[in-house]
């Protein structure tokens, strides 16, 4: 058996996803996310009397937090298989990698193991975060003065 | 309507990034990095607002929230105190998310063992 049939082997017998029903429930699920979202927030504001910047980032903070305790808990990667996308995308995504990467590296110690790698992942969020915004800031000012 | 405005836009967010998952080799960590980079652009048109306005807190759950938050915390630093305040500024509204997954993180890190 050569390589090419070797790889035709393979890709006949590896799992095939159904990429439709995956970006089915990532839409779905997704949207849920933003719906519970909202709805929290107007819970949170009407309950605290909060302002609707206050409220919104409490809401963002309850969403963190599970996604800390869920990640932490084990259940997490189980959910991403089952919500796919619709749970990474949301703020619960970034809490998840820190979170997954300080457990991970738990083991080497408080410095070289979580300290050196819980933004393993979620570093790259804040570097091109941070240089996109800073780059679009010069250019807004450059073109409107 | 905020809600249905909430749904749609959070779940085509989910939906462009589950495709591009799905049909090429990048990671969900290529993906996240690219949906922040976006919302600083749709922040720099002003149109991060605009959607903000019809859907809400929904709006503000993606990660594309944190590129908007950046460009325009930069932005009013600018504003403030010119070059300076960009560097004074551009960490500020994001504080929260970033803070609250740090203290989370490592509260849980230190309480609970990895599980394979």
């Amino acid at each position: 058996m050569n390589k090419e049939q070797y790889q035709k082997l393979v890709k006949k017998h590896t799992p095939k996803e159904n990429r439709l029903i995956n970006s089915i429930t990532a839409f779905v699920f997704g949207g849920l996310f933003g719906v519970l979202a909202e709805a929290l927030m107007q819970i949170l504001r009407k309950v605290f009397d909060l302002t609707i910047l206050d409220a919104t980032t409490w809401m963002m903070i309850i969403f963190i937090f599970l996604a800390c305790l869920l990640t932490a808990l084990g259940v997490f990667d189980k959910l991403v298989t089952f919500f796919k996308s619709s749970i990474i995308i949301p703020i619960t995504g970034f809490a998840h990698s820190v979170t997954s990467a300080a457990l991970d590296y738990k083991q080497d110690g408080l410095i070289q193991g979580i300290g050196s790698n819980c933004f393993k992942m979620a570093g790259s969020v804040i570097l091109y975060g941070v240089i996109s915004a800073f780059i679009l800031v010069i250019i807004g000012v450059l073109i409107y003065g | 309507m905020t809600y249905l405005y909430a749904f749609l836009f959070v779940g085509l967010l989910c939906l462009i990034a589950q495709i591009i998952i799905d049909n090429t080799t990048l990671s969900f960590g290529h993906v996240t990095s690219m949906y922040v980079v976006l919302g600083t652009i749709l922040g720099f048109f002003d149109l991060y607002d605009k959607i903000i306005e019809l859907a809400g807190a929904g709006a503000s759950l993606p990660i594309t929230s944190f590129g908007n938050l950046l460009y325009h915390a930069g932005l009013d630093g600018y504003l403030q105190n010119g070059i300076l305040g960009i560097f004074q500024n551009l960490l500020t509204t994001t504080s929260a998310g970033i803070t609250a997954t740090i203290i989370f993180a490592f509260i849980m890190t230190l309480i609970f063992k990895p599980k394979d």
